[in-house]
């Protein structure tokens, strides 16, 4: 999709195509059951969780199944956005000005590109924690057929998954904080797509830059 | 609060106390089981068999007495056989009965993540119950001696019971009942390692097995079911009777110190992310708080 394409009347841009936003809510909702589960099976606290969802049966024969759904959903963002999410000088620069942006003080921030560093950190996060997840939720989902002398398999991947699912779950909920509540427009941008031509400017400036400093003027 | 509730002494993956945890005064019972005097007859696989109405499978023939390799979710109680060659060239043929070893410091019930599913009665009896099992086999993983089996066609984990039907009342395990030899006691904890104990000094004493001793491994904080082996130096020599024994690290550093660090973390992740909000709000109320730029348009719809 060529730059021009992107820019929309009424001032907005389009950030997010259809296919980009079906693949983030497939990972999402699939993602979001399986924290739930997950957290029932994680803490006799939370079991409750699970007894809502149909009972721990059922959570428990669905988790892998929804896990594979996740797992797609990575591997096609993976597909999707890899090229986009290199770390470069500029992501190293931004990400040591942390403190500004931290301070909502986003006019002393270097400019970023379609992605900043916060949001490569959390699709590589995503990307490497969800593999593991993957690996060693296979172990789990069928632990009657890892043999008796393979058993280190097991003992791996009960503590992998744990503390890959802790650390994606810091991750969810930077992310759910960002797009929701913090910076607003971004979860519009994630369902419908489009974002003021202001927030482009302001957030990602390089990439406003790219798609709008070619854009013919109109007007 | 029934007399059943005060018996229970540990529950799997538990919010709040235990009801019969320190409430009764109760022997803790144990089996214990002479590998010096098994014949290998097989009758106490049967009689569980019979007693707890398992169905049977099939066996596999692998050209020595072994029926099958490992204990089954319907096969609870297997004699394992071994030709052991000893230092001096001669041949001893070790016969070991193996079932759940119904662990003071049960590895399963730490593992188990479903409330209930795995309980350890105030006589010691580790037991599972399959109706709050939900199939996960994170019990399998916690067992250091390969002994809950999973049923693929009901989704749930099986396993020795000691007869915790039969010893809840007054009766002994139904292994027990059918040995021929006497191979098999059943007792309090105290009287079968008095028994055992006085059995490995009779053997290091009499007949000439100086290695002689008593498999109560400490590593799972004593077991309800103990050994007496012709050589305790050796304990894998008997079917891979584990020599130290103990839940895997992973299993147990997962249900405590990963956990509390865990749940700390999500707690105060949130709080963190609430009081960011609180003090520094949303980076902008888009659009109304942008310059607002002359917008660029591209082409008209």
């Amino acid at each position: 999709m060529s730059a021009r394409e992107q820019v929309l009347p009424h001032g907005r841009i389009l950030r997010y195509q259809f296919h980009e936003r079906v693949t983030h809510w497939v990972a999402g909702f699939s993602y979001l059951y399986l924290l739930v589960t997950g957290l029932g099976i994680y803490s006799p606290w939370l079991q409750w969780l699970l007894v809502a969802l149909g009972g721990g049966q059922i959570s428990r024969t669905l988790h892998p199944w929804i896990g594979l759904v996740f797992v797609a959903g990575v591997v096609y963002m993976y597909v999707l956005w890899a090229s986009q999410m290199r770390i470069t000088d500029s992501d190293r620069a931004w990400w040591n000005s942390l403190q500004y942006y931290i301070r909502n003080e986003d006019e002393k921030m270097p400019p970023a590109g379609r992605y900043n560093a916060g949001q490569k950190l959390l699709f590589w996060g995503f990307f490497v924690f969800g593999l593991l997840l993957f690996l060693s939720g296979l172990v789990l989902w069928l632990p009657e057929y890892i043999p008796w002398s393979l058993r280190f398999l097991r003992y791996t991947a009960i503590i992998v998954h744990v503390g890959s699912a802790l650390i994606t779950i810091g991750l969810f909920m930077l992310h759910v904080y960002m797009g929701v509540f913090a910076e607003r427009g971004a979860f519009g941008s994630v369902i419908r797509g489009d974002v003021s031509q202001e927030f482009a400017r302001r957030y990602h400036p390089g990439w406003y830059e790219e798609v709008v400093g070619s854009a013919p003027r109109r007007k | 609060m029934s007399q059943e509730a005060l018996r229970i002494q540990k529950i799997s993956a538990h919010a709040g106390s235990i009801p019969g945890e320190g409430m009764q005064r109760e022997f803790q019972v144990c089996k214990l089981i002479d590998t010096t005097t098994c014949i290998g007859c097989k009758a106490c696989e049967v009689a569980c068999m019979e007693w707890n109405d398992l169905p049977f499978g099939q066996t596999v023939f692998d050209n020595t007495y072994q029926t099958m390799p490992e204990t089954r979710w319907n096969y609870w109680n297997l004699i394992l056989f071994n030709e052991h060659e000893t230092e001096d060239g001669t041949l001893m043929w070790l016969m070991r009965k193996n079932q759940c070893m119904h662990c003071a410091d049960p590895g399963c019930l730490d593992a188990c993540p479903s409330d209930g599913a795995i309980v350890q009665y105030t006589n010691g009896i580790v037991d599972f119950q399959q109706e709050h099992c939900i199939g996960c086999g994170y019990c399998i993983t916690g067992c250091p001696f390969n002994i809950p089996k999973f049923n693929p066609e009901t989704k749930r984990v099986y396993k020795c019971t000691l007869c915790a039907d039969r010893v809840g009342e007054g009766l002994e395990p139904a292994c027990i009942k059918s040995c021929p030899t006497g191979c098999l006691h059943f007792g309090s904890k105290d009287d079968m390692t008095y028994l055992a104990e006085t059995r490995a000094k009779q053997l290091r004493d009499h007949y000439n097995f100086s290695k002689a001793g008593v498999y109560d491994p400490p590593g799972v904080g004593g077991t309800g079911v103990i050994y007496v082996l012709h050589d305790a130096s050796n304990p894998e020599a008997y079917g891979g009777l584990p020599e130290n024994p103990h839940v895997p690290w992973t299993v147990r550093a997962w249900k405590g110190p990963i956990k509390w660090l865990g749940n700390v973390a999500m707690i105060g992740g949130l709080i963190g992310l609430f009081v960011h909000y609180l003090r520094f709000g949303p980076k902008s109320r888009e659009p109304e708080d942008f310059e607002p730029l002359e917008p660029k348009e591209g082409r008209q719809p």
